[in-house]
């Protein structure tokens, strides 16, 4: 079986995967990542976003052998020095969640669209930006708040 | 997913070899809709050859009166590329609209041809362009390309480079989109060029196919007036939980007056 190698947080990590190990599965089942979620398995929730190198995709429907030798980064490489990112703080201080179950890959879908669209996110850009991701419970409101507020106190980073 | 081989050729003289070689093998592109088939145990193969490193069909490119964009362009490319926009901006409205974000930060242009699904958008760009498809191979005349639901002229073994799409004097692309799905519940993509008004549908039908009726109508007026009177027959379109075949025709009829709206049609 090949082995696979990738910048994982920061760290180098590899595993044995098969062929059609997806990203999701070296990431939870090999790595012990298991703050990326797994929602929908059918690239439609986003609950399982992740970025690599630097963009967000869905990590559900990526085979972890293609991206041998990627930076990767979850949910659990966001924090520095035990701080929230910007993002994170944003969601708990509005309170963008009830189940939690989407906020990982809502929080990484929301940053890669900081990356696309710059610090300034009106209310229909966000709606619009966030249409890969989906969240059962919240009815969106709170979300779409957090992520404004979060893309402008990324700004000061 | 069934087990199978993984292979990343870095060209295209490689990948045409190792399809020679498999038993069963099957090209990965940015795998948006490979991977969720093979997940659900739909499709079988011994290998998957991955296209993701070959960078010689990648990118997009003004040539002439053509935009030539690589078949390993991602959506985002083709959607964020301002050679797009300035050449045809229908593309990058068509590009910009698939699927959501994350998708279109792996989804690729030839992968979306190549795979013909009946609601996927790009081929309505490739036939309401009369764009060409560059294999391996050959050229293929985009009205020779789409055969029928997920069928194209391509050979077993063919690859796709790069799709050739002349620049137009006007053009748009407007869908209805299924609202979970995003895919194109009926999308209509129309172009006037120097040959003539072309018109593409796509997820209206099991294949995109051409409105010759609209496209006479609209060679006279270039205008949303002139398809006033103008209605689509629902006979032989799709019919599923998302729509019948008579609301897909009607919306085909309204996307369409939009689409040359949105073109810049005379009022």
């Amino acid at each position: 079986m090949p082995v696979v190698t990738m910048t994982v947080n920061g760290e180098a990590r590899s595993a044995e995967v098969e062929g059609r190990t997806l990203l999701v599965e070296f990431l939870r089942n090999h790595l012990g990542l298991t703050g990326t979620h797994v929602g929908c398995d059918t690239t439609q929730c986003g609950c399982c976003t992740v970025h690599v190198n630097g963009v967000a995709i869905k990590s559900c429907t990526a085979l972890a052998v293609a991206l041998d030798g990627a930076a990767v980064t979850t949910i659990e490489g966001l924090a520095q020095n035990g701080k929230l990112h910007p993002m994170q703080e944003a969601f708990r201080e509005h309170h963008a969640l009830q189940c939690g179950f989407c906020t990982p890959g809502m929080i990484m879908s929301a940053i890669d669209m900081v990356r696309r669209n710059g610090h300034a996110l009106d209310e229909r850009t966000v709606r619009k930006q966030l249409e890969g991701n989906i969240c059962r419970c919240t009815g969106y409101h709170n979300i779409v708040t957090a992520v404004q507020a979060g893309a402008a106190a990324m700004k000061g980073q | 997913m069934y087990a199978f081989d993984y292979h990343q050729p870095k060209s295209v003289d490689e990948a045409a070899q190792m399809l020679g070689a498999k038993p069963e093998p099957k090209l990965l592109a940015g795998g948006m809709s490979l991977l969720p088939t093979l997940k659900l145990r739909l499709a079988q193969y011994t290998d998957l050859v991955d296209l993701s490193a070959i960078d010689s069909i990648k990118g997009i490119e003004r040539d002439g009166d053509a935009l030539v964009i690589g078949a390993m362009t991602r959506h985002v490319e083709v959607a964020t590329s301002d050679t797009v926009k300035r050449a045809i901006p229908a593309l990058t409205t068509l590009a910009g609209g698939i699927g959501d974000p994350l998708v279109r930060n792996r989804g690729t242009m030839g992968g979306s041809i190549a795979n013909a699904d009946p609601a996927a958008d790009y081929p309505s760009a490739v036939l309401g362009l009369g764009a060409t498809v560059i294999t391996d191979k050959r050229q293929i005349a985009g009205d020779d390309f789409f055969k029928g639901l997920f069928e194209t002229a391509l050979e077993p073994g063919e690859i796709v480079m790069a799709v050739r799409y002349p620049v137009p004097l006007q053009a748009a692309y407007i869908k209805y989109p299924n609202p979970a799905s995003r895919f194109a519940l009926v999308g209509v993509f129309v172009a006037r060029t120097a040959a003539g008004v072309r018109v593409a549908v796509t997820g209206a039908g099991p294949c995109v196919f051409r409105l010759t009726d609209a496209e006479a109508l609209l060679a006279k007026n270039f205008s949303a007036a002139a398809l006033e009177n103008f209605t689509v027959k629902p006979d032989g379109l799709n019919a599923d939980i998302h729509a019948t075949a008579e609301y897909r025709a009607h919306a085909v009829a309204v996307m369409l007056k939009r689409a040359v709206a949105a073109a810049g049609g005379n009022t």
